[in-house]
């Protein structure tokens, strides 16, 4: 089976037939259409304000610089503010993991009345509308008194910690989802065997279980590094400070009430896109995974 | 090749290695990030009477500058205070006032004068500054007293600047075309007629921000209905579905279509720059909308009061909204705020901010007016001799009739002008719920 | 640790993993017990805690009447009061259900048969496969306040390349301006972002679908398009469920994108925002905003339930 299914494949790849071209061209055509507006964007931020006020942006260039992306850097006080993301993403996205490999196992390895509910109410949370929860959040959030080095304000409003606990709460859902389906995939009597020679559970879950899923584990960090480092409402609301604010949140400070320079706020949105697409291009592999995953066990 | 079978996914393969590294960068940061936030939760922490804390609404890099410098200048004169600014995007800074005054706001706070002071300070979310004006109040006028007192007839905010609303327009290019400035709404339509001939948009408009149709609300009523009726159509008192409310848009609907086109997908910036290349020939906006133009071109710019409409009222009121500070309820520097307040009232530190925002004019009737543009100083004289000042629509009501109802029901009215009847009858029934 | 890790291979190739019922359930010891309540017993509390309590937390305050000032015993409780303003006097909530119903349908029907579609053609030996690829999903990594920022330097009536592009520059249509269609604009710009996710999806679920059905079908003389529509398409039944729920939940979720563009006003009108603009706005009106939390809730509580009875009745009968 595997001889037929391969012999036709480097055959088709020689014969160049109309409708191979046709399906490149249309291809291609369709994938300029989709980066279209990121070049639309890129094009502006290269370009000067007193060039484009006059000239509109439809025109050519009349000459190309780098100053937006300079000048979006300083005014907007990025590295502060990806320094900031990164105190909010990286711990979420580790706890996540961790937390929800737990509640995974312990759904998949073992049988107990409660465990589709468990799963049920995890997924269930995941997928409800954030705003539907943000009034009490809030006011759950001032009624949890905190040591004043966690946050300043003794409570979980206007800390990162409060952040990072939202996030945690609520991507477990998907991920605690993703990583049981997956876990059920794995053979039971790996686990009951080492159960006969006497490992504790613990000792199933971290030595036996975890390295085996790492796959999807570094699939699903890389997806949650993205939606995390994207999220724009919980920043919005619980953060007061608006140096603690997270990138994303810290892009409106580009726009100003004052002056409105889009060549400026281009340059701006690229940068702060910048970690993601890094992301993307480096851990393309793990992100693809990451989504795939959820589906064809679903 | 991979043959695959059903239910196999194909896994990226990710090294042990690789994984442990990525987990261990994570938890490493985790650790580092818990120990800076607890140096600099140790530094700054509540209870400091070096320390007072500012909460600026001011985001934008020239006027943040402008104020952090006035703060500077403070902390220099102060004897040892050294104030820490909180910095937030003016929009966000609003929407999120509610929040933050109840939740942990700083010391010092910036907010705007009137009803939109009011609602907080009967709330109880901010301090009694009575004591404080028993000093400074010689520095004010009686009108920017009021505008800083609350319902109970203390007051709980100080002014900084101020500025006003009014049809900016270019000299450079009325003279060129010979148009000499409307005192009436007849003279004005005739002036917009002759625009439009001309190849200029007459009035450039904007109102994808949801407020700057406001300001053309408020001129054309009190123009109209006069100041009293205004203010008590705003407070709730007057019925939104009165015959002198309908007059109102029954006059903006004459002018309309001497407006700028596609108002409700532009930016008021957008608008202003049509002004600024000259390609529209009057903007009735506040005096900020200089802001938009550069340097060589700011001398240029000059404005006119609104024209009269009921000769009863004429022009007697001017839109004049007050930026300033108050106090948060439980602040943790008491004597250190008031001495931030105090400071922020007198002339210096205003007349610097105003250097590096010149269209507002400072609040202390004792600051010098020498270095004032024209433009400031016609803005200035303006204010001097208005008999009656309002706010702004959103600063003279009930912030959430304001975000509400009035934001809405006014894009409804631009965007389908014969619709009046049924917008204002939303806005009287969310009125009615609102001022109960 | 590489014994262990030998082991799996070893077993793997054996087949899907025998399902034995009953049999999970071996004594556990007691430290392993509590060991086993804490792994599960903590994630619970965390989302229960912070996920769960705060929803209940906001149907009981759609019955009530607060500004969000002060502490709980300022809150007037009014019962189906704001349930009653919201149906029959905000004149934003009727828009904003339409929009959301129309955001629905259109990511059903135009993200999902365009990323079907490019899933199909990229699903074969191809060159530049990968690059195309990447550059269709490139847009998914952009967060939607992003995606609207963007896609504003599109739109805009004074000099955006859409209008420029048609030939509109002097009479411009304003693309987001026009309440008749601006949320078309803008749905167009979530299409943009959203495609490349469904034809991930399907791609992997083509991926995984048996060569050898194909194969078979193919001997039957079936036709390729035969093939993909009663061989292909309903082997891949539990990617469809994923893309439906998917999309459903970024319908219902939408927010970022309009309160970007417009804070959601002028034909942009969407329950998220209705919702965020009562109870974080200056003033809040925490019991309307809540009323219309507990109508989003409802609408996607609907779908999440047949979506968990579709995943886990299966699992029921294992």
């Amino acid at each position: 089976m595997t001889a037929t299914l391969e012999r036709p494949a480097p055959a088709r790849k020689r014969t160049v037939t109309p409708a191979r071209i046709a399906l490149h061209v249309f291809l291609v055509l369709t994938c300029l259409m989709t980066l279209a507006p990121l070049l639309w964007a890129v094009y502006a931020s290269l370009r000067t304000y007193e060039d484009t006020s006059v000239n509109g942006y439809f025109s050519i260039a009349k000459s190309l610089t780098f100053e937006n992306f300079a000048k979006a850097w300083e005014i907007g006080d990025l590295p502060h503010f990806y320094w900031n993301t990164l105190l909010i993403t990286i711990p979420a996205l580790v706890v996540t993991l961790l937390l929800s490999s737990m509640v995974a196992f312990g759904v998949s390895r073992f049988s107990f009345k409660f465990n589709i509910a468990l799963l049920m109410l995890f997924t269930a949370g995941n997928l409800l509308p954030q705003q539907v929860i943000v009034t009490p959040l809030w006011r759950l959030y001032r009624l949890i008194v905190v040591p004043e080095w966690v946050s300043e304000s003794g409570s979980l409003i206007d800390s990162q910690l409060g952040v990072i606990l939202i996030h945690i709460a609520f991507q477990m859902g998907f991920c605690t989802f993703v990583l049981s389906n997956y876990m059920k995939t794995i053979p039971y009597e790996l686990t009951e065997a080492a159960r006969v020679d006497g490992a504790s559970v613990f000792r199933q879950y971290w030595q036996l279980t975890l390295p085996l899923c790492r796959p999807v584990l570094a699939a699903l960090a890389t997806l949650e590094f993205t939606w995390i480092y994207n999220d724009f409402l919980w920043a919005l609301v619980l953060i007061q400070d608006g140096d603690k604010m997270p990138v994303t949140s810290a892009l409106q400070n580009l726009k100003g009430t004052f002056f409105t320079d889009n060549n400026l706020i281009a340059a701006g949105s690229l940068l702060v896109a910048l970690p993601t697409l890094v992301v993307f291009f480096v851990l393309q592999r793990q992100f693809v995974g990451g989504l795939t995953l959820g589906s064809t066990k679903g | 090749m991979v043959l695959h079978t059903p239910g196999s996914t194909p896994l990226p393969h990710f090294g042990r290695r690789t994984m442990l590294r990525v987990m261990l960068a994570g938890a490493g940061v985790a650790a580092t990030s818990g120990l800076l936030s607890a140096c600099g939760g140790g530094a700054s922490s509540g209870g400091d009477s070096k320390v007072v804390t500012f909460g600026n609404n001011l985001s934008d890099q020239v006027p943040k500058d402008a104020i952090t410098a006035a703060v500077k200048a403070f902390e220099a004169q102060s004897g040892g205070l050294s104030v820490t600014i909180n910095t937030k995007q003016h929009e966000q800074y609003q929407e999120q006032i509610n929040n933050y005054l109840q939740g942990k706001p700083d010391d010092v706070l910036a907010w705007f004068a009137g009803y939109r002071m009011r609602f907080f300070a009967d709330k109880g979310l901010t301090s009694d500054l009575s004591d404080l004006w028993g000093k400074v109040g010689g520095n004010y006028s009686d009108a920017l007293k009021q505008a800083s007192t609350g319902t109970d007839g203390k007051q709980y905010f100080v002014p900084f600047t101020q500025y006003a609303w009014g049809m900016f327009y270019r000299k450079s290019l009325w003279q060129e075309r010979g148009y000499a400035v409307p005192k009436t709404l007849d003279e004005l339509v005739a002036l917009s007629t002759k625009m439009k001939a001309d190849g200029l948009i007459p009035i450039a408009f904007a109102q994808k921000q949801g407020w700057p149709a406001m300001g053309t609300f408020d001129q054309l009523n009190f123009r109209v209905n006069g100041y009293q009726f205004h203010v008590d159509l705003l407070a709730g008192k007057e019925d939104w579905q009165d015959k002198r409310v309908k007059d109102v848009f029954d006059t903006w609907k004459r002018l309309l279509p001497f407006h700028q086109e596609n108002a409700l997908g532009r930016e008021w910036q957008e608008a202003a720059q049509t002004l600024q290349q000259k390609k529209s020939g009057m903007y009735l906006l506040g005096a900020f909308v200089g802001q938009q133009f550069p340097d060589a071109d700011k001398d240029d710019l000059d404005f006119f009061p609104f024209p009269e409409i009921n000769p009863e009222h004429g022009t007697d009121t001017v839109e004049a909204p007050i930026d300033g500070y108050m106090m948060a309820k439980k602040p943790s520097n008491s004597d250190g705020g008031l001495k931030l307040l105090e400071y922020l009232s007198s002339a210096e530190p205003q007349l610097a901010y105003l250097k590096a925002d010149p269209t507002a004019v400072a609040t202390n009737q004792k600051a010098d007016q020498a270095s004032y543009s024209p433009l400031q100083k016609k803005v200035a004289d303006t204010i001097k001799n208005a008999k009656h000042i309002t706010q702004f629509l959103d600063r003279d009501t009930d912030p959430g009739f304001a975000s509400e109802a009035a934001t809405n029901g006014l894009i409804a009215f631009i965007k389908d002008p014969n619709s009046v009847d049924s917008v204002l009858k939303g806005m009287a029934d969310q009125a009615k719920n609102i001022f109960k | 640790m590489t014994a262990v890790q030998e082991k799996p291979k070893a077993v793997a190739p054996s087949g899907p993993p025998p399902r034995r019922r009953g049999k999970r359930a071996t004594a556990l010891a007691g430290t392993d017990k509590l060991v086993l309540a804490l792994m599960l017993g903590i994630p619970t509390i965390v989302h229960l805690l912070f996920v769960w309590i705060p929803t209940l937390g906001s149907v009981a305050l759609s019955f009530s009447e607060w500004n969000g000032i002060g502490g709980f015993e300022d809150i007037e409780w009014i019962g189906v009061g704001n349930y009653v303003e919201i149906f029959t006097e905000y004149p934003r909530f009727w828009p904003a259900v339409q929009h959301n119903l129309i955001w629905l349908v259109f990511l059903l029907v135009v993200p999902t048969s365009a990323g079907l579609l490019l899933a199909v053609l990229l699903d074969r030996e191809l060159r530049f496969s990968r690059i195309y690829q990447s550059a269709l999903y490139l847009p998914m990594v952009l967060s939607l306040a992003l995606v609207g920022f963007i896609w504003q330097l599109i739109y805009t009536p004074d000099g955006g390349l859409l209008n420029s592009l048609l030939g509109l520059s002097a009479n411009p249509v304003d693309w987001i301006g026009d309440s008749d269609i601006n949320l078309y604009a803008v749905l167009v710009a979530a299409a943009w972002r959203h495609t490349g996710y469904i034809m991930l999806l399907y791609l992997a679920g083509l991926k995984s679908v048996d060569p050898a059905l194909k194969e078979a079908a193919a001997l039957d003389g079936a036709s390729s398009a035969q093939t993909f529509f009663r061989v292909t398409f309903p082997v891949m039944k539990p990617v469809n469920i994923v893309v439906l729920v998917v999309t459903v939940i970024e319908a219902l979720r939408a927010f970022d994108i309009v309160y970007v563009i417009n804070k959601g006003r002028n034909g942009l009108e969407l329950l998220s925002v209705l919702v965020t603009d009562n109870i974080i706005g200056e003033a809040s009106r925490i019991g309307r905003g809540s009323a219309v939390a507990v109508v989003l809730l409802t609408i996607s509580l609907g779908f999440i339930i047949t979506y968990l009875y579709q995943v886990f009745s299966k699992e029921n009968r294992t």
